[in-house]
């Protein structure tokens, strides 16, 4: 069967959709200038647990399920279903953990910066130019040989953990389920967590670009990788598409804003915008793919994304409960700290991790 | 018999990565093996950027690609 999805005019269509849908789910109740944010969102999960405390970002986002079971259904369909594990999977955690630390220092994970982007928060310029540093940075490794490893089959079950992890997490917050009145699952009742779509749009609308993300393989990162180490526009066009298409049905339900100021749930501190998203654009290019693309990744079957996004995760909580994460009103305490010391994590392991592969 | 490059269970790029290194130093005339659909279309492209020609052949689990002169 040809997979028209990963033709050119494939993943211009994945990209286009995927804007529209981020920016239509904002029109449905999601947060302004948030959209379909995996950084966010996945932190929002973390509140939901308890394993932060921040209560305006708690909730279970059925998007994140959605993108997962998305792509793990269609990919039982096409046969690209693969269970696999062994990659240096504890490095792959704290890559996931940084990553996270350095998206919440910037408030926003690749998807979200070209969305804030595409809604006239010119904010995200600096941090996409700290995203390009961060990748520029991982593909000189990649060139001189790092890697992480091989990683090698698993029996089929092992790729459902995952997946039938996500289906818990909708059916919980489908029934609103609560351990006690004190209790998790927490639901903001105000700030960005306690605003959301009806669940069956968010969790069809995760299906949806999870699937279509499976076949054509976006990824943001991954884009601007390919243009630095091999000149290849393929996944580019993708992400261009993308931000066209939500920069144009922005103007259309007049959510188009442009300037730097007060732009919702973000600051303007450029430096530490720049900081965060370097951080987290090295440690997605060491990982091998954006925060969005580890989700389709687990969908497959790659326990390592898997555990990459788990990573992302427990990142969240450290963020919030150790002050790292920014706010409106600018970095956190440890924001900057947790950058350097993240950046500093991402290149010892970039230096060590080289091999001869043949 | 020519060169392989066993880039099975590689995550992504170094599948690209290795081919790309091979094609630079003048190989035009080797194998890659790789695992999974995505590594195969995107050595398959890498092959196809660089002018030679490629085709792929399933051998159980593992994708076999033949990088040859056009």
């Amino acid at each position: 069967m040809k997979n028209f999805l990963s033709s050119r005019w494939g993943i211009i269509a994945t990209g286009a959709v995927i804007g529209i849908i981020a920016v239509s789910l904002q029109k449905l109740g999601n947060p302004a200038n948030m959209g379909i944010c995996v950084a966010c969102f996945e932190r929002d999960i973390a509140g939901a647990l308890g394993l932060h405390h921040a209560a305006i970002v708690q909730y279970i986002r059925p998007e994140i399920a959605g993108f997962v079971l998305g792509s793990f259904i269609i990919a039982l369909f096409t046969k690209e279903y693969q269970p696999r594990a062994g990659s240096s999977t504890i490095i792959r955690f704290f890559l996931g953990v940084f990553a996270m630390i350095g998206a919440l220092v910037f408030l926003g994970c690749p998807w979200r910066a070209l969305l804030r982007l595409s809604g006239g928060d010119w904010n995200a310029i600096t941090g996409l130019a700290g995203l390009i540093t961060g990748i520029a940075v991982g593909v000189i490794f990649l060139k001189n040989g790092f890697s992480l490893g091989r990683s090698y089959r698993l029996r089929k079950s092992a790729g459902w953990v995952f997946p039938a992890l996500m289906v818990a997490l909708v059916i919980m917050v489908a029934v609103g389920f609560r351990v006690s009145e004190t209790g998790p699952l927490f639901y903001s009742v105000k700030g960005p967590g306690s605003q959301h779509a009806w669940i069956p749009y968010s969790l069809a609308a995760g299906l949806f670009i999870g699937a279509i993300a499976q076949r054509s393989r976006f990824c943001t990162m991954g884009s601007l990788r390919d243009i630095i180490l091999a000149r290849d526009f393929h996944l580019v066009s993708g992400v261009l598409a993308m931000v066209v298409a939500a920069t144009a049905l922005n103007f259309l339900y007049g959510q188009f804003k442009p300037g730097f100021a007060n732009p919702p749930d973000d600051h303007t501190v450029h430096l530490w915008n720049f900081g965060g998203m370097a951080l987290s654009g090295l440690a997605i290019a060491l990982a091998g793919g954006c925060p969005g693309r580890q989700l389709i990744l687990s969908g497959e079957g790659d326990s390592d994304a898997a555990v990459f996004v788990v990573g992302m995760i427990v990142g969240a909580g450290v963020s919030h409960n150790f002050l790292m994460a920014s706010s409106p009103a600018g970095t956190g305490a440890f924001g900057p700290a947790a950058t350097i010391i993240g950046i500093v994590f991402c290149l010892i392991i970039g230096f060590t991790m080289r091999e001869k592969v043949r | 018999m020519s060169e392989k490059i066993d880039a099975r269970g590689l995550s992504c790029p170094q599948p690209v990565v290795l081919t790309q290194q091979a094609i630079k130093k003048g190989l035009t005339e080797f194998q890659v093996l790789v695992d999974t659909v995505v590594s195969k279309e995107n050595v398959l492209r890498c092959v196809e950027k660089n002018k030679l020609a490629g085709s792929a052949a399933a051998d159980g689990e593992t994708f076999i690609i033949s990088v040859s002169k056009k």
